[in-house]
């Protein structure tokens, strides 16, 4: 019944649409001019459409999406080099901006102005070196500088000294995380996909001396200020190891292993005073991986030295937990 | 000499050889290819916007599997959001785009009668005929369409029992590509070839008009990058079936350790953006030319800096080859060639700003003429210039570490070459609308369709970049598994509503499509008094083109509103007046 009544009602509005544009061509007709030719009238409410819908509508849209959801945006980073992220990020956007705010008004006011009639005719200007050369120089010189910047930052960011950090490793498969901490020693044993069995979800090599105090984990915690390195590997397709609100990521890939060292700035706890009681420093999942993609998650407690050490004694080292059965 | 001839049914508009006609099939197919991949992206928004909720439609269109009591299958949704990439940016945005028409203005514009070969050119389109059909047969499998993104990342893409879609569904996917690339090489070729060697008397390469331009190169480009994708493609056809391990190593999948070793995904990223990104200026190039065109006939006005123009295709086209690592900064790439390619990235700002430049010193003093096309042509600069600014912050390594993969990349992308280019693609059609069937669009649907458009699509995509800023990442079924992504609920639904809307309004330009072939009002020879070549032969279609000798060039395409005439056009085949300056 729904589908008789849909296919009727679309046949009915087909028929209305082609008798309207009928009608609409019989009129000009009589008038002796082709419909669908521009006329004057026609340049004069386009021209005013595009300075109201592209100009003002838009960017007035632009202003209040800034104003309503710029609170979405995520809150300012909590790890050292997450505050270089960001003043490279504002002063990206500011620049972004600027230039968005001059070139779309320019578009949509020589659009309005220069709108067409009849008795008028455009001015042949066909080319001008100095303008060429000027809108060619400009933005390169405004680029070196943007350019040096965000490749400092990155120099920064991937060259950063990791011996004296902590080493954790990720490990991601279809669809969850463990983390693996290397123990006292700071090394973490060896591994062999092969080796990956029952109790060995990770495929330690426990014949390396090195994984004997290594401990796996559901959550990770992390000293806050103090340095750690997290080494990613995968079980079986690409994943990538998100976390906001560090500014980290790094993807997981299946026979390699890859490296992300930062250092976090402030507690769970302090983030939970200033974003609101739900807060937590969430690990998503950030490269598509299967059906449950979206709900790989782990939890991140970034905490002061005694928490922490109070935490990690309650951790049972591999030794303990696949050796000794 | 006509080369006119008799023709059947069947060699007219089946296996027809002349390029108009194979034209007007790339289009048809393009649209129909755009219909089927705007649905499907509907349909997953109704689960982005209302997750877990229950839709009539969602069970009409995927049956009881695949969205039980009307709720999406997760596994589906990766398959809608994989078909909808692959169908926009192969099927409408590649063949639909540059299919139509470079087979429809090359010729006309550069004055021969036909292709290079018009045997190839036929079975470019039926290569591409065949790639479609198997493609669209792979939403009827059992096991589902290809679900692995339209980058087909192994190892997901050839492990079925990573995801379902990586079966049967994936095969038929790489096969309909394998088909697609013939297609696109056996055009590509011909255009290269045409342009080169058919320009008639007179038609120096600096007196192309710049849609051949942004053809030519785009041919060159699809030519040197799509065979990689082939090599790409079969090699994953390797892994998957005959038990290689290009891309595959220590793999443990369903509890069971397979036997590849020594090979990486890295490898297959490498090889897929290789083409990847020359890709996105494959999709983008064609869509500058016509609004370059379209800008400069309705504004009554040369195109401004036309050197510059050929010069800042070519320089884009040129960085094109060097940029694919930016899609790779995370994935454990040396960070030193992320570096490079930062920086190889960040300089495609400056040919893209000296065309904005351009465009907008076109506009300056004109007499803007709006038709539908116009409008859609001022559209593009607008999109171009938004989504090419986010390009900036993806571009730079740092910054791309937090906003790599989330929704700020789908907002920048499908602002800067999705809708651009689909913007590019109505302005073609609007324009040569006349050309191609004799008769004019409805021009008032037009304006309806462009505005509705408009808002719509900036309704849908600007909100993204807040949605990424926030660090939600894409191809995500639903964000409600994390709290601290609860309050972009409301962003969402205003995103769905605006889909629906703008998918509502492109039936419209469909109809208005239809509607003209049969019974649009007649056009004249050259309705928008245009100076370039296709405007001087008969409206009625003939196989040749000219009924007579071909045309003879006089001068560039740009001459509008010259104060030596008094009409404001003046056409390619006027001669030079004594004392009149060559511009």
């Amino acid at each position: 019944m729904t589908g008789i009544l849909v296919g009727l009602i679309i046949a009915v509005s087909l028929i209305v649409l082609v008798q309207l544009l009928r009608v609409n061509e019989l009129i000009s007709q009589v008038k002796n001019e082709d419909p669908n030719l521009v006329n004057d009238d026609d340049n004069k409410s386009q021209g005013l459409l595009v300075f109201l819908i592209a100009g003002v509508l838009f960017l007035g849209s632009v202003l209040w999406q800034f104003k309503y959801w710029g609170i979405h945006i995520l809150p300012p980073a909590s790890s050292v080099h997450g505050a270089t992220i960001d003043t490279l990020m504002q002063v990206t956007c500011g620049l972004i901006l600027f230039v968005f705010f001059i070139t779309q008004p320019i578009l949509a006011w020589f659009t309005y102005k220069y709108r067409g009639n009849s008795k008028r005719k455009a001015h042949y200007f066909v080319h001008n070196n100095k303008l060429e050369l000027a809108w060619t120089i400009i933005p390169a010189l405004v680029l070196t500088p943007l350019i040096i910047y965000g490749l400092n930052v990155w120099n920064n960011i991937t060259n950063v000294d990791t011996s004296n950090s902590q080493v954790i490793e990720l490990y991601a498969k279809q669809f969850g995380w463990a983390a693996r901490y290397s123990g006292n020693d700071n090394l973490l044993g060896s591994t062999d996909f092969r080796l990956v069995k029952g109790m060995n979800e990770l495929g330690v090599n426990m014949e390396d001396e090195n994984a004997f105090d290594d401990f796996i984990t559901r959550e990770v915690h992390l000293v806050v200020n103090k340095p750690v390195l997290l080494k990613m590997r995968s079980q079986d397709v690409i994943h990538s190891a998100f976390l906001p609100h560090f500014r980290v990521q790094m993807n997981c890939v299946p026979g390699m292993s890859t490296q992300f060292g930062f250092t976090p700035t402030q507690t769970t706890a302090q983030m939970k005073e200033q974003e609101g009681e739900n807060f937590d420093f969430t690990l998503l999942c950030n490269k598509i991986c299967g059906a449950a993609h979206y709900n790989m998650k782990m939890t991140f407690i970034v905490e002061t030295e005694e928490e922490y050490n109070k935490w990690i004694s309650s951790q049972n080292t591999l030794k303990n937990t696949l050796t000794l059965k | 000499m006509s080369e006119h001839h008799k023709e059947t049914f069947i060699t007219k508009y089946i296996f027809s050889l002349d390029h108009k006609m194979i034209a007007k099939q790339f289009l048809i197919t393009g649209m129909f290819m755009g219909v089927v991949g705007m649905t499907l992206s509907l349909l997953f928004r109704l689960q982005l916007s209302n997750p877990g909720e229950s839709f009539a439609v969602l069970e009409f269109f995927l049956g009881e599997k695949w969205a039980p009591g009307g709720v999406l299958d997760p596994n589906m949704y990766l398959a809608l959001v994989t078909m909808h990439g692959t169908i926009l940016v192969f099927w409408v945005l590649t063949a639909g785009l540059t299919g139509t028409f470079a087979n429809f203005l090359i010729p006309l514009q550069i004055g021969a009668r036909d292709m290079a070969s018009g045997f190839m050119n036929m079975l470019s389109y039926w290569f591409f005929f065949a790639a479609t059909v198997v493609l669209l047969s792979s939403l009827y499998v059992e096991t589902g369409p290809a679900s692995a993104g339209w980058t087909i990342y192994p190892p997901l893409s050839a492990l079925p029992e990573a995801v379902p879609g990586s079966g049967l569904g994936q095969d038929l996917w790489l096969i309909a590509m394998t088909l697609f690339v013939v297609s696109s090489l056996l055009g590509g070729l011909n255009y290269i070839v045409t342009i080169l060697n058919l320009r008639t008397k007179g038609m120096t390469m600096m007196r192309l008009p710049l849609t051949i331009w942004a053809l030519l190169i785009v041919a060159i480009l699809g030519v040197l990058s799509f065979p990689v994708l082939l090599s790409c493609a079969l090699l994953l056809i390797f892994d998957r079936s005959f038990g290689t391990s290009f891309y595959l190593s220590d793999i443990i999948i369903g509890g069971e350790a397979l036997h590849n070793t020594g090979g990486s995904p890295i490898l297959f990223e490498h090889l897929f953006w290789f083409l990847g990104h020359p890709e996105v200026y494959i999709i983008l190039l064609p869509a500058l030319g016509i609004v370059s065109e379209v800008m400069s006939v309705n504004c009554r006005k040369p195109i401004f800096g036309y050197k510059a123009m050929v010069g800042a295709l070519l320089v884009i086209a040129l960085l094109s080859f060097v940029v694919w690592g930016h899609h790779m900064f995370l994935t454990g790439m040396d960070p030193f060639l992320g570096s490079v390619f930062t920086f190889t990235t960040l300089l495609i700002a400056i040919p893209s700003a000296v065309k904005v430049f351009n465009y907008l010193a076109t506009l300056w003093r004109g007499n803007i003429r709006f038709t539908p096309a116009m409008l859609f042509a001022i559209g593009f600069v607008s999109t171009f210039i938004t989504g090419g600014l986010t390009g900036l912050i993806l571009g730079d390594s740092a910054l791309d570490i937090n906003v790599h993969d989330t929704y700020f990349v789908t907002g920048h992308f499908h602002i800067v070459m999705g809708v651009s280019a689909i913007y590019g693609m109505m302005a073609g059609v609007y324009h040569w609308f006349p050309k191609m069937y004799g008769r004019m669009m409805n021009k008032k649907l037009g304006y309806f369709h462009f505005w509705v458009t408009f808002i719509s699509a900036y309704g849908v995509f600007f909100p993204m970049h807040f949605l990424g800023l926030a660090g939600l990442p894409r191809r995500y079924y639903t964000n409600s598994s994390f709290p601290m992504f609860d309050e972009l609920t409301n962003i969402n639904e205003v995103i769905t509503f605006f889909a629906i809307i703008g998918g509502l309004v492109q039936l419209l330009f469909i109809f208005n499509f239809v509607y003209s072939i049969f019974k649009g009002t007649v056009a004249n020879e050259n309705p928008w008094k245009s100076n370039t070549l296709e405007w001087t032969t008969p409206v009625e279609r003939i196989h040749g083109n000219w009924p007579g000798e071909l045309p003879t060039v006089e001068r560039w395409a740009y001459d509008y509103s010259k104060p030596e005439f008094d009409e404001d056009f003046v056409l390619q085949t006027v001669p030079l007046k004594e004392n009149e300056i060559n511009h």
